[in-house]
């Protein structure tokens, strides 16, 4: 799992250090996978390095048809499959991983290719989806701030996806700009508790 | 067709003809892209709280050049503001307030609408990939859906249809159509042309809309 929305919240100084150890046969859960946003360092370079068999998103292409993300190559090719999830439920799906459960019912995406093959129960006089749970060997989040202890603030829209994957990966790695000590950040302001990260690394702001 | 074109709406016009819809609306989704615009066309003595699905509800004008926070964007990667009263929250929130019927509407593009108002707007049927973003759960979310359009493709092609020919984004979801030429309710009786752009008639917006459309011939229909 890799945090952030467009780049905001994306944990980029992990992504290419994953870039340089160089794994193979990744599934990747990550909100937009087009890539092409303002910050250049995204999933794609993963995709680009041929590190990655499967890509659970929002975003597999641009809405203009005349540009294509490496993902759509690559999936036109044949080289990564894509599963595609409406975004409100691929948030809703990591909780329920970190949360312990194991699957729910939505309304979204009934009737629509997004429904394919799923159980479809009326409930309260709707027709909704099983959608199941996501878990994952490595979250790879990104913070504003943390103490040493790995509580987590993240700031304004930078938050998005990070604090949900966070819960969701046996192994959560934070990047963060500031790393505080232990009481450096009040207690009514952590926003990931530190019982959700395993691995917090100071990067700076990137600036 | 050809002879109507000076007449044609241009986005900004279309933008501003939705803001009117918003009004007594207070928790509001615009979509990525075309929607987008209809922010500005609110007069300034309305409070709007835009919601944007990223986790920001308050949604301001853009930053000043200079002024962009790099941990602060719309849904659509814009450098936003944000106004006084403003929350952050994380995606399954964000997506709780859309899901859980907790918005008043949204503004979504789109590729075609149904006479039952079925959406599609999420892929062209020629291309294997796609992007849902939020649209799937905003279509089914919001208590209003507002779909912001122009009425035929480049090439011609009716976009209000009996059925969808492109894969759908939610069915029976859509309030309200406005197009460059048009504004378009669905009810339960079929499409009800409600206004039509400044130098058209009713037959001229039904020729380009394959459902029969409700025209009330009563109404004064003005042709300028």
């Amino acid at each position: 799992m890799v945090g952030g929305f467009t780049g905001r919240g994306t944990p980029s100084r992990l992504l290419l250090a994953l870039r340089e150890k160089g794994p193979k046969n990744l599934t990747i859960v990550r909100n937009d996978a087009s890539g092409g946003w303002k910050n250049p360092i995204d999933v794609d370079i993963l995709i680009e390095a041929g590190m990655v068999k499967k890509v659970i998103t929002c975003f597999a292409v641009f809405g203009s048809p005349k540009k294509v993300s490496r993902l759509e190559r690559a999936a036109l090719d044949g080289k990564v499959e894509v599963e595609l999830v409406p975004q409100g439920t691929l948030a809703e799906r990591i909780r329920a991983g970190g949360a312990g459960i194991g699957a729910f019912y939505t309304p979204v995406g009934v009737g629509t290719e997004a429904g394919v093959g799923k159980e479809v129960r009326v409930i309260d006089g709707r027709e909704m989806l099983l959608e199941f749970a996501l878990k994952a060997d490595f979250a790879l989040v990104k913070a504003y701030r943390s103490d040493s202890l790995g509580n987590l603030v993240y700031r304004k829209s930078a938050r998005n996806f990070n604090p949900l994957m966070a819960m969701a990966a046996k192994t959560t790695i934070a990047e963060v700009e500031h790393i505080v000590e232990p009481g450096g950040i009040d207690p009514n302001d952590v926003m990931t508790p530190c019982v959700f990260v395993h691995r917090i690394v100071e990067a700076g702001n990137g600036e | 067709m050809a002879s109507k074109t000076e007449t044609l709406m241009t986005i900004e016009e279309m933008a501003e003809r939705v803001a009117h819809e918003l009004d007594g609306d207070y928790f509001v989704n615009l979509g990525i892209g075309m929607p987008m615009l209809v922010a500005n066309h609110i007069k300034a003595d309305k409070q709007i709280m835009f919601q944007a699905e990223n986790g920001v509800l308050g949604v301001g004008p853009r930053a000043e050049p200079g002024a962009e926070d790099k941990d602060l964007g719309n849904a659509g990667d814009e450098n936003v503001t944000v106004i006084t009263g403003a929350s952050f929250m994380d995606s399954a929130t964000a997506f709780d307030m859309i899901r859980g019927g907790h918005l008043d509407s949204t503004v979504l593009g789109g590729f075609q609408v149904s006479e039952s108002g079925d959406l599609a707007n999420w892929k062209l049927p020629n291309r294997k990939l796609g992007s849902f973003g939020g649209a799937m759960d905003l279509a089914v979310g919001a208590r209003k859906v507002i779909v912001m359009m122009k009425h035929v493709t480049n090439d011609g092609e009716k976009r209000i249809v009996r059925e969808c020919s492109y894969p759908l984004t939610a069915k029976r979801c859509v309030s309200t159509i406005v197009t460059d030429i048009a504004v378009i309710d669905v009810t339960a009786e079929g499409l009800v042309l409600r206004e039509i752009a400044p130098g058209w008639t009713p037959e001229d917006v039904q020729k380009l809309t394959e459902p029969p459309l409700i025209i009330d011939r009563a109404k004064p229909w003005t042709v300028q």
